[in-house]
Order: C-alpha cells, then sequence, then structure tokens
C-alpha cells in the first residue's frame, strides 16, 4: 500500500495542536504518531506498525482513527483517519469530538453488524483486537444489523484456518504476504459487502503456493486466520494408557510462553515449562534442542563435505519448513542447494522412534512424538508424506507455543508459580549452540561453531559470533576458519529470501553458506508464538533471552553433547554417513507456483 | 477520381448501431451502387449525432437535411427519392410532437436549437476512422502549434486562462493539475485519459471516442508535451468495443503520420499512447483506483495525498483527466482562451456534456453552454416529459448526486449552482423522474448501484451502503418504523463522513437528497404503505427506465 | 509518411479538404451560396444530373469552396429543365432555365464569381411563392 509521503527535512519541527495542546513535532510524522507522542490515544484497528521488518499496513480502510481536522476560517472541519494523515504545520485536531467518536463507533458498529457472534467460542477470545475495541470504544448496541457474510471456512490444510466470515478486510495478511513475505497468496476477492481476503480465485489454501509461515495468522486483528487447533490430539494421547508419548520442545517456546501467563515479554522459563509438561502427564519430556545439535552435526558435515569434495554451494539450512516449501515453489531450479537435512523437530521424532525405542524397549507404533513449536508450518511438514512414509509419521502431533498455553491453562496448571525441572535424558540433553536456532543467524552460529572446530581441529576461544548476529532482515558476514574465509548469507523473513536466491541465481554474489528463516526476526516471531499485536519490542526481548540461555550452558558446541556423541557411537556411526542418510536426511520436490 | 457531391452521413455511434444503422448502411451502398450513383455520392460512417432517441440518424449533405428513426427499408427511398430526384423523404424528417410538419434542417431542430457543440464538434461530422477528414476539419493544428510554436508554459497558460474544469466531475481546473504535474521533477512521468465512464445512464465519453477519437489522442499529445510526459494511458472499460475499435484505429493512423512516436513535428517531443482495459468497475473511475487497475493491482482507491500527480502510475507523478476535458482542448488552443472564456459563466466556462435520460422526450447527447438552465434542458432540448406527465426531480451527478426539485429548475447550471442546491456537476448524467416514480425507490435504485459497484476496501462504503440499501428495503416494503428513519438518516451522513473515496462519500447523496425533498414520500410508506406516493410496486432494478 | 511541420500539415488538410467541404457542422446558418439544381424525372431526363455533375467538377477546379450543390425536386417548370437556382445570401434568389452542362461555365463565371446574373438565361417567375 502507498506509504506516506517522506520528505528530506526529516529535522525540521512544526507545530500542531491536538486537543488543545500545542506542540512541537518532527516534520513529516502522522497524526497518530503526534498524538501517540502528546499521551493521546486514538483507537485503531487495520492499522499496523512493524517498521522493524519494514512493514507498515497503511490500507486506511477500517476508519476506526478518525479524527476531526479543525478549518474554523472555512467553518468546513472535516474528518481524516489519523493514521495516513502527515501533519502540516499549525494543523489543528481534536480526537475527542462527537463527530470524531461517532464516526468511529460507527465504524466498528458496523464491523460488528458484519461479524460472526461467536466470541465465547472464538479461538481468539480474549486475544481479539476487534473484541478489546468494541470494549474500548463501549459499543453496548448495533443500530444497523442486517446480512452477514456467509463464507465456508477453509480448512484444507494442516497448518491453518482461514475463516473469512470473521476478516474485517484490515489487510494486514495481504500486505504481510505479499510485501514482507513475497508469496502473494492473500489477496483481496470479491468486492463490496463480499470482499474478503484469499488466495487467487479463492482455491483452497492447500491448492496454492502458501508456505505456512503464519506471519499472517500473526497479524490478524481476528480469528479469520489462525492456526489448525490440535490440542485435542493431545489430550486423547495423554489419556491413551497404551501410548508413550513424549514431548518435545522448539528453542523459541522457553522465551515467549511467560507471555501467555502474564509474565514480561523475554523471561526464560525453561524449568517452568518442564514442570508444567511434566504435570500434564507426558511419559518423558525432551528438548528439540537434541534435534538441532543433531542438525549441526549432519550440516555442519556436509558442509565441510561439500567444501571438501567441490560440491555445490552455498549450502543452504532446512530447518524451516515455511521456507522449504518456498524454494520448492518459488525457486525450483535452485533445489540442489539446500541442506539435505531433515528439520531438528523431525531429526528428533525419528531417532525418538528408531534409538529411544529400542533403547527402552518400546515398539514404535505405541509411541506418539508431540512437538511444541513456534510454528504453523511445522504442522504441514508433519504430514509431508516423504517425512511419514514409514510405518510410523517421524512426529505424530504439533501444537504452537499459544495451544500449549490454552492446554496448561486447561490443566488448571498455575503456570507462574511452578517450580523448576530439567529435561529427561538422553533427548533432553542439549547445548547453547542448540538454543539460538530461535533465532534469525542462530543455525549459522551454532553450525560454525562445530565446523570450525573440526576444520581447525582447535578449540574456539570464543564461541559468539557477534558478525552473525543481528536484527535485519538481510545480512552478510564473512568467517575465517584457518586459511579459509566463509561467505556467510543470512536472511529472515520469505522477501529477504527472495532476494538472497536471486542473488545466488543470477551468480551475483557467492556465498559459501546461507541461513534461512521464514519469520522475520526467526522463530522466536514464529507464526505459532504468542500475538505480538504490532509490538516488535517483544521479538526483540525473546531474542535476547535465546542469546541469554545461550550464555548460561555449560556446553555451548553441538559436537560437545554427550548424548549426541553416544547416539553416534552407539547407533547411527559415522556424521553424514550411511545410517545418517537414511534416517536423518530427506529431498525436496519441484511445485506449482500459484 | 470522381468528384463527390453529395455525402450521406450515417450514425455508426453505440446508439445508433443499436437501431440497425449497419443495416441501413448496407443498403444505402447497394442502393446506390445498383443504381449507378457511387461514384458522385459518399457513404460516410460517423460518430453519434446524440440524437439517439431518433435513431438510427442519416444526415444528407450539402443539403444538411437531417433524417430520423431510418429503417433499413428506407434506404431505398433515400436513394431514389432524395439523392436521385433531390425530392426530401418527408416521413423520415424529424417533427415535433404534435406537429405535423418534418423539420428538414438539423439546426431547426430544438433538440439542437440551444446546444453549443465544442467537445462534441466533430461527432457526426467525420468519419472517425478517417485521420485525414480530421486534420481537413483542422485536426492536429492544436498539437502542431503547441509543440513548434509554444513553450510549455504557455501551453499550460493557456490552459489555465482558459479556465477549463475537469469534466469528470471533480470539477479541478484542468491548467492547475498540468502545471503540478509539471512541477515534478522526474525523468518519467504519464498522461492518462480517463475513460472509464460508469454513471447508470451516461454516455458522454463514449460518444466522443467512437466518434471522434483524435481529438482526444491530439489533447493528450498536448497535455504530455505540457506537463513532461512521453507516455499516454487510455483506460478504457472493456465494454466499450466500439470505442475502444476506433481508438486502435486512430492511434495506428496518427502513429503513421507521425502524429504520435517519436519526434512529433520534427521536433525533440515524443509521444506515444497505449490502451489499457477495464472491468468496468465504477470504483475504478476514481483516480487512484484506475492507476492501481492500470499496474494490474485491485481496482481500489488509495489514500491521498499523495496525489497521482507526485505519485501515480508505478510511483511516477500522474496527470488523470476525462475524455470530456481532452476533447475541449484542442480548440482552446488553436482559438484561444478568451474564446472559451467567452462561453459559460463566471466559475465555470465553456460547455458540458449531458446524457439525458430517464422519463424524458428525448433521450440523447446534449451540449449546452454553462449556464443554461435545467428547464431549458429538460423542455426546449429535452422535449419534456414522455407522455405528458408531470415532471418531479432530475438527478444530476449520477449515483453521487441528488434530486433537483421543480422549485430549483431555473438554477443555472455550472459546478458551484448545482452544489448550492444540494446536487453535483458529475460527469454529466442527467436522469428525469416524472410524477409516477416513487422517490424511495429511486435512491434505493442509486443505493443498489454504489453498494454493487463498492470496491469494499474501507468499512463505511463496505458495509454501511449495504445497510442502507437493507433499510430501505425494509421501507419500501412497509417494515420500516420512524426510528428506522433516523437510523437510516443519521448512517447516511456517517457513510458520507467516514468514507475513504468519493464513491463512499456521495453515495448516500440520493437518500440525503430525497429525504430532504421528499420526506413525505418515506413517511408515507412508514405510516400509510397501501397508499403510496407514484407508483406502487417497489422494485429498484430497471425501474427507471435505464440501465443498472 | 511523417508529417514533419505545420505546413505539412496545413498541405494534407488542403489536399483533403474536399472530403468535408460537403458538411456543415449544424452549428448556425451557413454563409455559403447555394446552387440548387432540380433533379426530378423531367430534369434528370433533360440532363440534370451531368449539369449538377458539371457544377461540382468546375467548383473544385476553380477552387471556389463557398458554393454548396443541393438537389432539390420539381418545381413545375418541365419545359425549361434543368432548372438551376442560385441564392446569394442577402440577395433574391436568381432561377435560369435550360441550362444544359455547357452553360454551367457561364453562370459560375458571371453570377457566382462576379455576381453579374445572367441575363439571358434567367427563367422570369414571381418568386413571392417561395
Amino acid at each position: 500500500m502507498a506509504g506516506s509521503q517522506k520528505t528530506h527535512e526529516d529535522k525540521k519541527t512544526i507545530n500542531v495542536i491536538i486537543n488543545d495542546q500545542h506542540l512541537q513535532v518532527p516534520y513529516g510524522i502522522s497524526i497518530l504518531e503526534a498524538s501517540t507522542e502528546a499521551g493521546v490515544r486514538i483507537p485503531t484497528l487495520c492499522h499496523l506498525d512493524l517498521h522493524d521488518i519494514k512493514m507498515v499496513n497503511q490500507t486506511a480502510s477500517c476508519r476506526v482513527c478518525m479524527v476531526e481536522l479543525v478549518d474554523s476560517k472555512n467553518n468546513r472541519n472535516k474528518l481524516v483517519p489519523a493514521c495516513v494523515t502527515t501533519i502540516t504545520d499549525g494543523m489543528i485536531i481534536r480526537t475527542d469530538t462527537l463527530r470524531s467518536i461517532t464516526a468511529r463507533r460507527t465504524s466498528v458498529e458496523l464491523l460488528l453488524s458484519n461479524h460472526p457472534n461467536e466470541c465465547f467460542t472464538c479461538p481468539k477470545n480474549t486475544d481479539c483486537e476487534l473484541q478489546a475495541l468494541a470494549a474500548e470504544l463501549g459499543i453496548r448496541k448495533i443500530r444497523w444489523e442486517g446480512e452477514r457474510m456467509n463464507y465456508p471456512k477453509d480448512i484444507s490444510s494442516d497448518a491453518l484456518v482461514k475463516d473469512s466470515n470473521k476478516c474485517i478486510y484490515c489487510r494486514r495478511c495481504e500486505t504481510m504476504c505479499n510485501e514482507v513475505q513475497t508469496c502473494g497468496i492473500l489477496s483481496g476477492i470479491s468486492r463490496g459487502f463480499n470482499a474478503f481476503v484469499g488466495p487467487a480465485f479463492n482455491i483452497p489454501m492447500v491448492e496454492s503456493s502458501c508456505t505456512y509461515c503464519g506471519q499472517c495468522v500473526q497479524v490478524c486483528p481476528t480469528a479469520a486466520l489462525t492456526e489448525v487447533n490440535h490440542s485435542d490430539k493431545v489430550w486423547e494421547a495423554l489419556n491413551d494408557p497404551d501410548k508413550h508419548v513424549i514431548v518435545q520442545t522448539a528453542p523459541a517456546i522457553r522465551v515467549a510462553l511467560g507471555e501467555l501467563f502474564g509474565m514480561d515479554p523475554g523471561t526464560i522459563v525453561t524449568g517452568k515449562m518442564v514442570t508444567a509438561l511434566k504435570r500434564l502427564g507426558f511419559d518423558a519430556v525432551f528438548d528439540t534442542d537434541f534435534g538441532a545439535d543433531l542438525t549441526i552435526m549432519e550440516e555442519a558435515s556436509e558442509l565441510i563435505y561439500r567444501i571438501q569434495n567441490n560440491g555445490t554451494l552455498p549450502i543452504l539450512t532446512s530447518c524451516c519448513p515455511a521456507w522449504v516449501k518456498f524454494i520448492e515453489h518459488q525457486f525450483p531450479e535452485l533445489l540442489k542447494i539446500p541442506s539435505t537435512c531433515k528439520s531438528p523437530h523431525i531429526m528428533f521424532g525419528t531417532i525418538a522412534k528408531t534409538y529411544y525405542a529400542k533403547k527402552n524397549g518400546i515398539d514404535p507404533d505405541n509411541i506418539v512424538v508431540v512437538s511444541i513449536m513456534p510454528c504453523i508450518a511445522k504442522k504441514a511438514e508433519a504430514k509431508r508424506p516423504e517425512l511419514t512414509k514409514d510405518e510410523h509419521n517421524n512426529v505424530d502431533i504439533v501444537v504452537t507455543t499459544r495451544e500449549l498455553g490454552a492446554i496448561i491453562k486447561e490443566a488448571g496448571i498455575k503456570f507462574e508459580d511452578l517450580p523448576e525441572s530439567e529435561y529427561d535424558r538422553p533427548l533432553g540433553e542439549t547445548t547453547g549452540a542448540s538454543v539460538i536456532f530461535g533465532t534469525t543467524g542462530g543455525v549459522i552460529e551454532a553450525a560454525i561453531r562445530t565446523a570450525h572446530e573440526w576444520i581447525t581441529g582447535k578449540e574456539l576461544e570464543n564461541v559468539e559470533f557477534n558478525q552473525l548476529r543481528g536484527s535485519d532482515g538481510l545480512r552478510k558476514a564473512t568467517v575465517q576458519i584457518g586459511d579459509k574465509e566463509l561467505k556467510i548469507g543470512i536472511a529472515s523473513g520469505l522477501g529477504n529470501a527472495r532476494a538472497l536466491l536471486e542473488e545466488i541465481r543470477e551468480e551475483k554474489d557467492k556465498y559459501d553458506a546461507i541461513e534461512i528463516m521464514a519469520c522475520p526476526g526467526g522463530c522466536i516471531a514464529g507464526g505459532g508464538q504468542p500475538y505480538h499485536h504490532g509490538n516488535y519490542e517483544i521479538v526483540k526481548k525473546r531474542q535476547d533471552a535465546i542469546y541469554e540461555e545461550d550464555r548460561n550452558k555449560k556446553l555451548r558446541k553441538s559436537h560437545e553433547n554427550p548424548e549426541i556423541l553416544k547416539l553416534y557411537k552407539e547407533y547411527i556411526g559415522e556424521p553424514y554417513g550411511e545410517t545418517a542418510h537414511k534416517l536423518l536426511h530427506t529431498h525436496y520436490e519441484e511445485r506449482e507456483r500459484i | 477520381m470522381a468528384i463527390t457531391r453529395t455525402n450521406i452521413m450515417i450514425c455508426v455511434g453505440t446508439g445508433c448501431l443499436a437501431t440497425e444503422s449497419e443495416k441501413v448502411l448496407k443498403n444505402l451502398e447497394l442502393i446506390l451502387k445498383a443504381r449507378g450513383y457511387d461514384k458522385e455520392v459518399k457513404i460516410i460512417k460517423t460518430g453519434c449525432f446524440g440524437f439517439c432517441e431518433q435513431g438510427p440518424i442519416v444526415k444528407i449533405e450539402p443539403e444538411n437535411v437531417f433524417y430520423v428513426r431510418v429503417g433499413p427499408k428506407d434506404a431505398k427511398d433515400i436513394i431514389d427519392e432524395h439523392i436521385i430526384k433531390g425530392r426530401r423523404v418527408e416521413r423520415l424528417l424529424y417533427k415535433e410532437p404534435f406537429q405535423n410538419e418534418g423539420i428538414d434542417k438539423q439546426e431547426n431542430i430544438p433538440f439542437y436549437k440551444k446546444q453549443l457543440r465544442v467537445a462534441l464538434r466533430n461527432c457526426g461530422l467525420v468519419n472517425p476512422e478517417d485521420i485525414y477528414e480530421y486534420i481537413a476539419l483542422g485536426g492536429y493544428e492544436a498539437l502542431g502549434k503547441a509543440i513548434t510554436k509554444m513553450s510549455r508554459d504557455e501551453v499550460i497558460d493557456t490552459v489555465k486562462k482558459s479556465c477549463l474544469r475537469g469534466r469528470g466531475g471533480g470539477g479541478f481546473p484542468t491548467g492547475v493539475k498540468w502545471e503540478i504535474a509539471k512541477a515534478q521533477e522526474s525523468q518519467v512521468k504519464f498522461i492518462i485519459c480517463n475513460a472509464d465512464e460508469g454513471d447508470p445512464g451516461a454516455f458522454m465519453d463514449r460518444s466522443i471516442l467512437e466518434g471522434d477519437p483524435h481529438s482526444v489522442l491530439e489533447a493528450m499529445a498536448i497535455g504530455g508535451y505540457a506537463i513532461g510526459s512521453d507516455k499516454g494511458i487510455i483506460y478504457i472499460r472493456a465494454e466499450y468495443p466500439l470505442a475502444i475499435s476506433r481508438l486502435k484505429t486512430a492511434i495506428s493512423q496518427a502513429r503513421e503520420l507521425g502524429l504520435l512516436g517519436k519526434n512529433i513535428f520534427d521536433t525533440d517531443f515524443n509521444f506515444d499512447i497505449d490502451i489499457k482495459y477495464g472491468a468496468g468497475a465504477f470504483v475504478c473511475g476514481e483516480e487512484t483506483a484506475l492507476i492501481n487497475s492500470c499496474e494490474g493491482k485491485r481496482g481500489e482507491p488509495n489514500y491521498k495525498p499523495p496525489y497521482p500527480a507526485q505519485e501515480g502510475y508505478w510511483g511516477h507523478p500522474t496527470c488523470v483527466n476525462n475524455v470530456e476535458t481532452f476533447a475541449n482542448i484542442p480548440s482552446i488552443i488553436t482559438k484561444g482562451p478568451e474564446w472559451f472564456t467567452s462561453m459559460g459563466t463566471e466559475n465555470s466556462k465553456g460547455t458540458k456534456v449531458f446524457a439525458l435520460a430517464g422519463k424524458i422526450n428525448n433521450v440523447g447527447l446534449v451540449e449546452v453552454p454553462m449556464g443554461i438552465t435545467l428547464r431549458e434542458i429538460i423542455y426546449d432540448i429535452g422535449g419534456g416529459i414522455q407522455g405528458g406527465k408531470k415532471f418531479k426531480a432530475v438527478q444530476t451527478g449520477g449515483p453521487s448526486g441528488g434530486v433537483i426539485t421543480e422549485n430549483e429548475l431555473d438554477t443555472p447550471i455550472d459546478y458551484d449552482s448545482l452544489t448550492g442546491i444540494g446536487s453535483m456537476m458529475g460527469s454529466g448524467g442527467m436522469i428525469v423522474m416524472d410524477e409516477t416514480d416513487n422517490m424511495v425507490n429511486i435512491a434505493k435504485f442509486y443505493l443498489e448501484f454504489t453498494m454493487d459497484e463498492s470496491c469494499g476496501r474501507c468499512t463505511p462504503c463496505r458495509i454501511g451502503t449495504k445497510r442502507l440499501y437493507e433499510m430501505l428495503n425494509k421501507i419500501t416494503s412497509g417494515k420500516a418504523t420512524m426510528a428506522d428513519l433516523d437510523a437510516m438518516k443519521q448512517l447516511s451522513y456517517m457513510v458520507k463522513d467516514g468514507s475513504l473515496c468519493g464513491l463512499g462519500q456521495t453515495a448516500p447523496n440520493p437518500i440525503i437528497s430525497t429525504m430532504k425533498h421528499f420526506w413525505n414520500e418515506y413517511v408515507a410508506l412508514v405510516t400509510d404503505y397501501d397508499n403510496p406516493q407514484g407508483e406502487g410496486k417497489y422494485e429498484a432494478k430497471n425501474k427507471i427506465g435505464i440501465e443498472s | 509518411m511523417k508529417i514533419k511541420s505545420l505546413d505539412e500539415l496545413q498541405k494534407i488538410r488542403e489536399d483533403h479538404a474536399n472530403k468535408v467541404k460537403l458538411r456543415d457542422s449544424g452549428n448556425g446558418e451557413s454563409d455559403k451560396i447555394e446552387v440548387l439544381i432540380g433533379m426530378a424525372t423531367c430534369g434528370i431526363s433533360s440532363g440534370a444530373r451531368e449539369t449538377l455533375n458539371a457544377f461540382i467538377e468546375e467548383l473544385d477546379h476553380k477552387k471556389i469552396d463557398n458554393v454548396k450543390v443541393v438537389t432539390v425536386g420539381c418545381i413545375g417548370y418541365c419545359h425549361s429543365e434543368p432548372i438551376v437556382q442560385i441564392n446569394i445570401p442577402g440577395q433574391s434568389p436568381v432561377l435560369y432555365g435550360n441550362v444544359k452542362k455547357d452553360k454551367v461555365q457561364i453562370i459560375l463565371d458571371q453570377h457566382i464569381v462576379q455576381g453579374k446574373p445572367v441575363d439571358n438565361l434567367i427563367l422570369k417567375v414571381d418568386f413571392e411563392r417561395a
């Protein structure tokens, strides 16, 4: 969507009067920004400013932030949307007149008149921006009732549910999908009263090129886009006496789950989370970080193999299923580049149903692997045919951070007050390297820590590679390993991934290794994480927490994980060897682009 | 080459084609040939004469005899009687209602008497598919003059001095728009012709494009020169196939003569024109929606600013003008701004084309000087109300305008006076209602239109127009209460106040203005449903005899 | 062929002027001289069509463009066909009889160009009825 005009005169300040407050504000800011500075709250709905990831939704379509622009000279005040109207010198604004309040309420009333009345049973109940807005504006009656939209729910995919009847047409998802993720799946369909957002020709989501990155779910103010809820399956498994139910938690969960229980963003709740999972009755509580360490063993080996054998470079990380689906649809000609490693939670599932099952004498068919993921694409990944084609699935159930939070609440567990406990062994033994998988730059840093020691044969003095860290969506860095300088590219957000892949396809720049995560910021900002509601500071705090968790670990390199070493010794043999290939590697396929 | 002594002008505009002018044309050609007169008599296909009610129109030149309602069978008499024997075919002459005497000359027909043709100057006069005819009438001289003898500022100054205002409805001064576009620092600029005519019952732009496409091309090139653009785009609805084919022919002819393309008139000015097709959405007449549609995006408006003149087509400065606005430009350049300002009122100069429709005798296209009264248009030009019924109201400005009643019929028409009486100029649709029309139904008709045509982007328009329509339905089915009338009135003002673009901001106007002038008809439907005002049936679609 | 200058455009305009010269925009009265030629059966049989075409050709040849040649029906003087009437704006109409095509030249030169009616060809009738 077209942005408001930015000028070069950023330093200039201009005068504005908002609700009788005389203010000096920087040139070029919007009424909404100026009001926030003045401590005046203007409610918004469609507006979403995620400038950290270069996304600002400026559709000006909900008409909730209407304020009155005073024009006493001509006696012609007018209403303007505060979110997109740039302040000009001497503007007089009133946000609190009957006219502007009425306009706001009318817009919300109209939205509610076309919204299913099912807040009680809605997945976004108490977490819905429309609901909160109705409460804030004190809507008690809808004056204009009438026909409502009546579209069938799209439940075609294994990852996300699209309930167009709850679409308020703010177009945040569309902006996210098109401008940030460059997937181009979601756009406005139909017009007038029937308008809603969906894939081209309103085909089922499963037939589209949707990567299920879930960023649309993350920004949807209502429940028009949500994850497929699998928490009932977890309850069923936990209550089945014949099943051995084990759970693994992704690195990004421990720094976000606390938010669902009123804890500050960035609070590390690993110990409480493990306790909660144990109390829920899982037979063993393990860590996806174990799978991540295993991934590093394989990926670092693959990188060294490719370097030493003139193999295809760069190598691309393959932990992120949304990114994998993206390359399959969008860059099928580059399918030789990604690492063939399965993603950490799938590797974990495989090991659980082979090594762990054998070791403990459990029939793999009776093992249920539950993954707690910050991601909804993992739900679809677990159903990929090549990952389920053996006698058993690698992973049986995937639930998001949000779903886990709901399960814990439903179980009556008072999370905030829980004592801390440790993961079970063997698959709960982890290193700092695997924790940082949760943030952008983390996977490649973990791989470099291992590759560095393996190639040079010397112990690293400093395991922290600051040149690989940061929150920019697209970063480039070099790492010196012995006499070789490795060129690294890091992208988070699929739009940045696209830019990087185009560089590779057109051979504009040479890289040795590339890390891509579909979500801007990495898994900490995944589609299955607690809703940030437009506050990206939350994501930054989660990132800080991830690095803190790494620093707190005694072992910080994957190849030092004793349980991993034992696993290779007892069961797999050589990293990147024959058994490893069979168990831990996969392949990709070209997919249609629509 | 035998010298032609007579031209048979036959209208092949959309209106006349619909009444079989193509067959008339075929028969004329066949008979002319059979009689051996095809060397000295030429048949010329022309654009719209405007008198669509009386189509197909055939005009014989140089006698200046105007035949109306010419059927395929009448071709024989036109050739055998008029062409060969010089005798007027009396039965084909236009007769005023209740008069026996036919009128032979076009200018003597009351429909044309008060008209003044500037934008339509060549419609019905030239063969739109022959660039040489356009040139023979002075075509492309304005372009030549502008780019070889005038500076860009002089061109803009001339247009500014002419006080020409946008004919698409907004009435923004064209010269000022050009000036703003010229002032933008950019290597790439665009000039777009808005031919997305969408008001129900309006066909001014279509007729100009069908009847005189070169005037628009010429003006676009002049505009391109003035603002510093080398690329023009005509955004036209795909439902105008004839206009599109005429435009394509005209563009290729102009390219052949070097009037479009590189180094026009041997100067360093390059200009070419592309056609982009719209799918016929009303909202795409709004300039930002139009630009979105041109870019292949969803046809919906953006918040302004930035205005297209600052950031338009693919982010480049873009000047969007309407067809009729362009059609005025060449004459202004050749005849000078004083000539143009000699017509019209203080703040609205020149002429305006209106499409007369509804319950009026002479349905058709008229061009009148600004300042003429509605009464003159409806009674003198339009021939009064069909079936001798009583006039009730006229809607100007299409679905965005309002109704004007008997009391205000003597208002001189210009941009400001129409706004002053609660309607607007709009693009030129003029729909006449008679005493049998129920005004609640009229409001419902327009609301149904805007509701259907809303892009859905903003809440008040997307849901608000739907709710307004539902309320009108409730009223016309006798289920409404007085409280509903109040609620509808409130919502009308809120949709107007809160919508993002002109479509939503004006959509409630038909309700607001009918409530103001015909409140009793609303009340009657609430309190005394069995005795409604006007016709008793409340079906909105096609109710007032126009396409929906 | 590309038009390179206003003069070239002007030339094209002149070359194609005859295409549109017959036409009247319908905007108000014309100040053109009218040549009315009776084209009823009697006229045609006496050579009116040839006379008509001779007028057209001569006008074109002499590049006279303020004249329009109009066909009309029978006015009742069949004995004197072809009949031609010249209407100069502001003057009384003049009616000529027996205008075979060889008479066209003299009417054009004397009456239309110089404004002097060709007396010996004039048909004496009372014009009040017109």
